[in-house]
């Protein structure tokens, strides 16, 4: 078992550097660089600039060598602990993103530990009291909310809670705190204004997680164990809850892996509608202005912990899978 | 426990499965009865209704299946009727999921289940679940419960039983795993053990050990048994009495011996046929029963066996319904060929 953790922790290097160079290539692929696109903001707005001008700036930038020689001048800084600084912003790249991504996985915690605080349960309900009314209930239930775009919940949630409760609810922090240095009085604003991306993001979660779970339970339940576990004695609850559901939630585990990458890149819409300081509507700006360098920071971020997620999901499955673990 | 008095007796009992295409009779009015000490074999081929049967006794019978009439008599230490105050209980009145039932289910009355290999939880270990089993009818400590465990494996004849209480059910060999399921059964010292089918996932020559265990540990607890086949050829080897079913009726009751050497039923008589030692030569090939088991759906009305039936008495089988009647002091039948013998006067 730390055999095997260890083999996957020594292949994390390899993985990164290997999805860092489908990176580069993928922020380059779009035509034109970031100087083009700051030429084209400049000429919306009226200035135009001479080509010397435009060839200083490439040259500055770097933007004027080979793909490869950028890849290596970028990998090299990465490899020091440098993301560099952002073409667009100005500013050191480090310090532009370290609160946003904060507050995405932050984020991405909660709303994690809420989808699966309802899903489960709601799925378990669903497969144990088979149509039932709370069944037909949640079944419907669910399907609004996969049907339903998050966005479009997040704006009648929005309405909702400024047409009765007079609250604007977009943002993270109230006006006074945006700024401000991390202190309780910050967190506490923070938990006041977290509370209504968490519940937009879990809902959709949830209408998928507990559907999933309801099936998968409903498939364990016909097993024989199940039967013997009855056959034994036991109680109806106790025994559900101990075999049937444990088997059922293993397979939903992997799905930990991807999850918090998904919420990185999926929230998008719901974090430019709410406003919310997170990582992806930046994500989103800086491939528009081909910010190259902060795009491709963002990225490798993304990445790792699309891989330190699957990392942690195979443990946790080897973990609670007997089976898995013996294997391996 | 007065020997004389059966331990349970099944009267009647219809189980049957209410389904959108319709209804299956998977039990349709089955009788018998279970003596302290006594291992009662139910035969029949596959989709007669055995295992419908000991599921209703056990009342572990899941929606869209129901008992819809019949009783169930069980003389219990646990548990007393609510009304009469008396031992003997009719299951079917009790809650399935209730507490009376429960204190019953895997503590009077075990069962071995058909499958060892999916009965058993596979992450959870052998220990776990054989200590869950006993903790929920005895009140003794996790340690106390560990060592009557390990006693339980020593008893069915499990090699280093402290070690395979840790074991995963899927690391132990096919004939290991129906010996821990045993012990697991066993486990709380059951007036009544069902078995069902519980050497067809096993090679042969461990099929034989594990019955001959269960003969022993029959003997040692001086338990009855009730033991499902499909397969005479072990009704021989382990059963004192035994209940030919067909389609979910009983065709036939009786001692071992004169089942097999006086049988009466034109089914039990085709069955036997096709065992292989006992009337076919060898190098002959073996009869089996004419025609196919009917569907579910379209069971014939009268006799169930009689589209089959070598002895088929046009205008009488296919009309009314036989009765199970005893015939001499040991055998009961239900089939119009003694009926009649019974009215003529002899
Ligand atoms: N859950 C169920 N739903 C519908 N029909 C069932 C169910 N369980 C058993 N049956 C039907 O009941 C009949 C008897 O089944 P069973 O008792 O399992 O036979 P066996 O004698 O092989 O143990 C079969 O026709 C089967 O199709
Ligand atoms: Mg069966």
């Amino acid at each position: 078992m730390v055999q095997y953790i260890i083999k996957r922790l020594l292949l994390l290097p390899l993985l990164l550097f290997i999805f860092s160079i489908f990176a580069f290539v993928l922020i380059q692929a779009p035509p034109g660089d970031f100087v083009t696109s700051y030429i084209a903001e400049l000429a919306a707005s009226g200035s135009s600039v001479d080509q010397a001008q435009i060839d200083a700036l490439r040259s500055m930038y770097g933007l004027d060598q080979p793909m490869y020689v950028q890849y290596f001048h970028w990998m090299g800084r990465m490899l020091h602990g440098d993301l560099g600084a952002s073409l667009d912003w100005k500013r050191p790249i480090a310090e532009l993103i370290r609160e946003r991504v904060m507050l995405t996985v932050l984020l991405g915690a909660f709303t994690f530990v809420l989808t699966w605080a309802l899903a489960i349960p709601i799925g378990i309900i669903g497969a144990t009291k088979q149509y039932s009314f709370l069944d037909y209930f949640f079944t419907v239930f669910n399907y609004i909310g996969i049907a339903t775009p998050t966005f479009m919940t997040a704006l009648i949630l929005m309405w909702l809670a400024f047409s009765w409760f007079g609250i604007s609810v977009t943002g993270l922090f109230s006006a006074e705190y945006v700024d401000a240095p991390w202190t309780l009085a910050k967190f506490i604003d923070l938990l006041k204004h977290i509370w209504l991306p968490v519940l937009i993001l879990a809902l959709d979660g949830t209408a998928r997680l507990a559907r999933i779970m309801r099936a998968n339970l409903l498939d364990e339940l016909n097993k024989p164990y199940v039967e013997m576990a009855r056959a034994k004695g036991m109680s109806e609850w106790r025994l559900v809850l101990k075999y049937p559901v444990r088997m059922a939630i293993n397979p939903l585990i992997s799905t930990i892996g991807w999850y918090l990458p998904l919420l990185f890149s999926g929230s998008v819409i719901v974090a430019t509608v709410l406003n919310l300081p997170t990582i992806g509507p930046m994500l989103l700006r800086s491939l528009t202005n081909q910010d190259m360098f902060l795009a491709g920071a963002i990225i490798m971020i993304y990445l790792f912990l699309a891989i330190i997620g699957t990392l942690i999901s195979d443990i946790l499955l080897a973990w609670l899978d007997p089976r898995i673990r013996m294997e391996s | 426990m007065n020997p004389t008095e059966p331990l349970l007796s099944v009267q009647n009992l219809k189980t049957y499965f209410f389904l959108d295409e319709g209804t299956v009779k998977a039990v349709d009015g089955v009788d018998f009865d279970v003596y302290p000490g006594q291992v009662v074999g139910i035969v029949g081929e596959s989709g007669c209704g055995k295992s419908v049967t000991i599921k209703s006794v056990l009342r572990l019978t899941q929606k869209p299946g129901r008992i819809v009439e019949g009783k169930i008599l069980f003389r219990s230490q646990r548990v007393t009727d609510a009304d009469s105050g008396s031992d003997v209980i009719d299951l079917t009145t009790l809650d399935p999921h209730g507490k009376r039932m429960r204190s019953i289910r895997g503590a009077e009355i075990a069962m071995i289940p058909q499958e060892p290999m999916a009965s058993f939880s596979p992450v959870h270990t052998v220990g776990n679940q054989l200590i869950e089993a006993i903790r929920l009818h005895e009140d003794v400590s996790k340690e106390e419960a560990r060592q009557i465990a390990i006693e339980r494996l020593h008893e069915v004849g499990m090699p280093n039983p402290e070690q395979r209480l840790d074991a995963y059910s899927w690391e132990l060999s096919g004939g290991l795993r129906q010996r821990a399921m045993i012990a697991m059964s066993l486990s709380c010292n059951p007036h009544l053990l069902i078995a069902d089918e519980p050497t067809t996932a096993i090679d042969v020559t461990t099929q034989a050990q594990v019955l001959n265990l269960l003969r022993s540990l029959q003997k040692m607890h001086n338990m009855s048994i009730i033991f499902i086949t499909h397969d005479l050829g072990v009704i021989a080897q382990v059963a004192d009495y035994v209940v030919v079913m067909y389609l979910g009726r009983v065709m036939e009751t009786g001692p071992v011996d004169d089942i097999f050497h006086n049988p009466l039923h034109p089914y039990t008589k085709a069955l036997l046929k096709s065992i292989p030692s006992i009337y076919s030569p060898s190098g002959t090939e073996l009869p089996t029963i004419e025609g196919s088991i009917p569907h579910p759906f379209s069971r014939p009305s009268g006799c169930p066996f009689y589209p089959r039936c070598e002895a088929f008495m046009a205008g009488v089988c296919n009309a009314k319904d036989p009765e199970l009647q005893s015939i001499n002091e040991r055998q009961s039948v239900s089939c119009f060929l003694y009926e009649e013998k019974q009215m003529q006067p002899s």
